[in-house]
């Protein structure tokens, strides 16, 4: 099966060119994300099933066709699961989708991002060759770390035929606490606790119809959540309520976040664009027109803001930061995400065109003409 | 010892120039070209292997990394960066053609951020050190390499180091936020930024474990973690190294992650104890350190939770560290491990396999078989939580066949890591060592990929060369004779 897949794509590969390139796409459910690019259609969703899992190792492979929500489900039996918490945006989302967009969820700050627990992959690279990098052992720096590199490439490096990931027990305890407060006060906050040893897995400050509020997820060991949660104070969510909080939030469904497809260009008819900031933690409450939501400590702000991309990328490089396009008509995202330093774009260029020499996959989805 | 970088193409570079050249850039009394001053830099950590360079340069601004780069660049000069030379690959061994660029002047502690927790450090700050600043603040820098006194943030970062904690905090590379550097060819570069992610490809995620061949570093900005309130490491020991292999994976399989689970052997303790006195039995013929940290009520229960798994998978005994000075006792012998056992021979290698957990007692009764076979004796310390094994060779050079017999011992090692589902190196790096290894783990096209990246980097490929990525030559060569063999 796998064989047949290979030897399918590896063909496709050799016929395709930069003139006719191949767009690699599992579920489509992140077609929005980066750059619009064209070519004909990859599939990899008949690429799919666990490869090898076992739970003392800590360790899984799948084939990057497999739905992400499969293997969360095959995790769940065995009390694991992906400790980046990645988000799915669609039920079709896969596994080798999840590595090439790089996303991560609520936790990210505490637990890693998506690259922090690649272990090893298997892609085919732009002449059809099928390499394996990495593996299925925590500790690996034999050459350079390409794992790592695949995620968040964006199909520009190669296709991803199976990756191996690092798997986490579930933790025994949880706890999700709110509490009134302003989105300067929320920083600093974020910021104190952080430097404690307390158990805090995601955070997140919004502003609704019922006020300001910060929400705090503990998670860990019995002791040490409950023990936080006298220390951090604010109104205790009922269970239920509070997984389907930070299941929007990653979803996106939080009343925050505008309907998907609604997002327009800036200062186009079709609404706002939204606005991913990576920023440091300590960044200030950035003065940007619309309103925000803030993550991961404060290093992840969401933006809804018709201002001009220019305006935003600076108030946001201003405050050390970088600035992503995340959902916006097709001709805002043409630049999508922070224009790079030439000696990087250069190092980028080359990287390319030493994983694709022959341009087999879409350029483009990153930067132009890359 | 000559010549041992065989993958490294030839450079024809003219001695006088370069001094001349690099005596505009730098003050004589920080550019050594005579032998008695190069001396000290010919070797790392593996002293088995070394070469002289043509010329030491020991910069202290980025304005003279960049001036010498670009110089070396324009004249095809081959540049090796070092650290602390406590690598134990060959990584920083001088390429005998070119230049020895020490960052040992660049060790300025630049910012201690206690709200952001990060710390700016220039990458000759040594590993401890960072952790020392952060102190005040109750942060700590989490990768605890055995050799933190001495080795450098920018050799972990180009090593991608661990310690005896990266089970629960992470490698290096999950604690380094920016990397500022220069490329071969002088031109400055930002990886990584203050806040969690950068735009574009995860160039940070290459540069941690690049072996000096990607950037010359001259910055680094790390993460730091918050010191927990407690932690308690359980001692456990066993009347076989099968019973302690296997009891890693229960306790992994109990669902607890360990701050720390290390692995000595009996020749091991036998080798520290006497050097640091931690207080080990040492009639066992296998100890644990399994390590808890948090609250008091979360150490409380993760000890006991610890001591059910250990008990049941067979411990002979056990002992809990009943304060900080004995758990840092404990640890002391762990962290011995090597200079304790150079103290009981003349020589030794310190291989770096990793495998799975599982396949930790079917290798440590292979190695019992490879003693005899070599006729050389060996003591294993192993990062055994991450499946990290540290065989210790033991040779005397000066026995004519001894240092064949322990590099064949130890490349048997690593080729049965490959085979066993793991990896050659989990944390040293490949440097000089281990390059024929490579060629076990990796297909031609997997090394020409290994190649091309590090070309868009260095183009010219004089950063390092004939480090780390084995040329196809030698692989062919390497797959004749094992073909041969088989
Ligand atoms: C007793 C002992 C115990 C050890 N224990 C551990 C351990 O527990 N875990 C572990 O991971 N390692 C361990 N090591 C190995 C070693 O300490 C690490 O690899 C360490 O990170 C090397 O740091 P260094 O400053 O000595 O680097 P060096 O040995 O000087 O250099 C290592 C590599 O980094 C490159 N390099 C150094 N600085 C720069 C720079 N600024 N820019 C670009 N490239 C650079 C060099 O070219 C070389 O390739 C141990 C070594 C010893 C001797």
């Amino acid at each position: 099966m796998s064989q047949a897949f290979e030897q399918q794509c590896r063909e496709r590969i050799l016929a395709a060119s930069a003139g006719a390139p191949l767009l690699i796409q599992g579920g489509g459910s992140k077609a929005f994300y980066g750059r619009p690019v064209q070519g004909e259609i990859l599939d990899t969703r008949s690429h799919r099933g666990v490869v090898a899992y076992e739970p003392t190792e800590l360790v899984v492979t799948v084939k990057a066709g497999t739905p992400l929500a499969e293997l969360e489900a095959v995790l769940a039996e065995k009390g694991q699961y992906l400790a980046f918490e990645p988000p799915h945006f669609g039920s079709e989302a896969t596994v080798g989708g999840m590595v090439a967009a790089g996303l991560s969820g609520p936790r990210r700050a505490q637990a890693g991002a998506v690259r922090d627990f690649v272990l090893g992959v298997r892609l085919m690279d732009g002449q059809g060759q099928a390499l394996n990098f990495g593996g299925q052992v925590m500790k690996n720096v034999a050459g350079y770390d390409v794992p790592r590199l695949m995620a968040g490439s964006l199909g520009q490096l190669g296709l991803l035929l199976e990756v191996s990931l690092k798997v986490l027990p579930r933790p025994v305890a949880e706890a999700t606490l709110r509490l009134e407060t302003s989105q300067a006060k929320a920083l600093t906050l974020m910021n104190q606790w952080g430097g404690k040893p307390l158990p805090i897995v995601a955070t997140a400050w919004e502003k609704t119809g019922e006020g300001e509020s910060l929400t705090v997820r503990l998670a860990g060991a019995r002791a040490a959540v409950q023990s936080a949660q006298a220390v951090l104070g604010g109104d205790v969510l009922e269970r239920g309520a509070a997984a389907a909080f930070w299941d929007d939030l990653r979803e996106q469904r939080l009343p925050f976040f505008p309907a998907a497809g609604s997002f327009g260009a800036t200062g186009s008819a079709g609404g706002p664009a939204l606005w991913r900031l990576s920023l440091p933690s300590t960044a200030p409450t950035l003065e940007l027109p619309g309103p925000q939501l803030v993550e991961w400590g404060g290093a992840q702000r969401w933006l809804a803001s018709d201002a001009q991309a220019r305006h935003v990328r600076e108030v946001v490089e201003k405050a050390g930061g970088h600035a992503t396009l995340f959902r916006g008509t097709a001709e805002a995202r043409e630049q999508a995400f922070h224009p790079l330093a030439a000696p990087l774009l250069a190092i980028h260029r080359r990287l390319r065109a030493s994983f694709d020499p022959r341009g087999a996959f879409a350029a483009g989805r990153l930067y132009e003409g890359l | 010892m000559g010549d041992r970088l065989p993958d490294s193409p030839d450079f024809a570079t003219d001695r006088a120039a370069l001094l001349a050249g690099l005596g505009r850039i730098l003050p004589a009394s920080r550019l050594y070209g005579e032998l008695e001053d190069l001396k000290p830099y010919e070797c790392d950590g593996l002293t088995a292997y070394r070469n002289l360079p043509l010329a030491v340069a020991l910069p202290e601004t980025e304005a003279e990394v960049q001036s010498i780069l670009k110089f070396c660049s324009a004249n095809q000069v081959p540049v090796v960066p070092r650290g602390a030379a406590t690598g134990l690959s060959g990584g920083a061994m001088p390429h005998h053609q070119g230049l020895l660029l020490s960052l040992a002047k660049f060790k300025k502690i630049l910012k201690v951020n206690p709200v952001a927790r990060t710390a700016l450090v220039q990458p000759g700050v040594r590993n401890l050190a960072v952790s020392e600043a952060a102190a005040p603040y109750n942060l700590y820098y989490a990768p605890d390499p055995s050799s933190q006194i001495a080795c450098t943030i920018g050799g972990n970062v180009s090593e991608n180091s661990g310690g005896v904690h990266c089970l629960k905090y992470g490698l290096t590379v999950h604690n380094v936020l920016q990397v500022r550097g220069y490329t071969m060819e002088g031109e400055p570069v930002t990886i990584g930024s203050a806040g969690l992610d950068a735009a574009g490809l995860d160039l940070l995620a290459v540069m941690n474990g690049s072996e000096g061949m990607l950037t010359v570093i001259t910055e680094v900005l790390v993460k730091l973690t918050p010191k927990p309130q407690v932690a308690k490491v359980v001692l456990a020991y066993f009347d076989s190294v099968t019973k302690a292999g296997n009891a890693v994976a229960d306790v992994i399989a109990a669902g607890i992650i360990p701050a720390g689970l290390e692995m000595m052997d009996k020749a091991a303790t036998h080798a520290v104890e006497p050097y640091v006195q931690a207080g080990y039995d040492l009639e066992a013929e296998a100890v644990l350190l399994c390590e808890s940290d948090g609250t008091p009520e979360e150490v409380e229960e993760e000890i006991a939770a610890m001591r059910a798994v250990l008990e049941k998978s067979g411990a002979t005994s056990l002992r809990v560290s009943a304060n900080e000075a004995e758990r840092l006792r404990f640890w002391a012998g762990r962290k011995a491990a090597f200079p304790a056992v150079g103290r009981i021979t003349p020589d030794y290698l310190c291989m770096d396999g990793t495998i799975p957990r599982k396949n930790l007692a079917k290798m440590l009764l292979a190695i019992a078989d490879m003693e005899k076979k070599y006729g050389l004796r060996c003591a294993n310390v192993f990062h055994a939580g991450d499946g990290n094994l540290h065989p210790l060779i033991m040779y005397d050079a000066n026995q004519p066949g001894e240092l064949e017999r322990a590099t064949a011992f130890g490349a048997e090692i690593l080729e049965l890591s490959v085979a066993l589902g793991g990896s050659i190196t989990g944390e040293h790096g490949v440097g000089v060592e281990k390059i024929t290894q490579m060629c076990a783990q990796f297909t031609p096209e997997e090394l020409a990929l290994f190649h091309g990246l590090k070309a868009a980097f260095d183009p010219a490929g004089l950063l390092n060369p004939g480090k780390a990525v084995p040329t196809p030559a030698r692989c062919r060569e390497y797959r004749q004779i094992r073909g041969e063999q088989a």
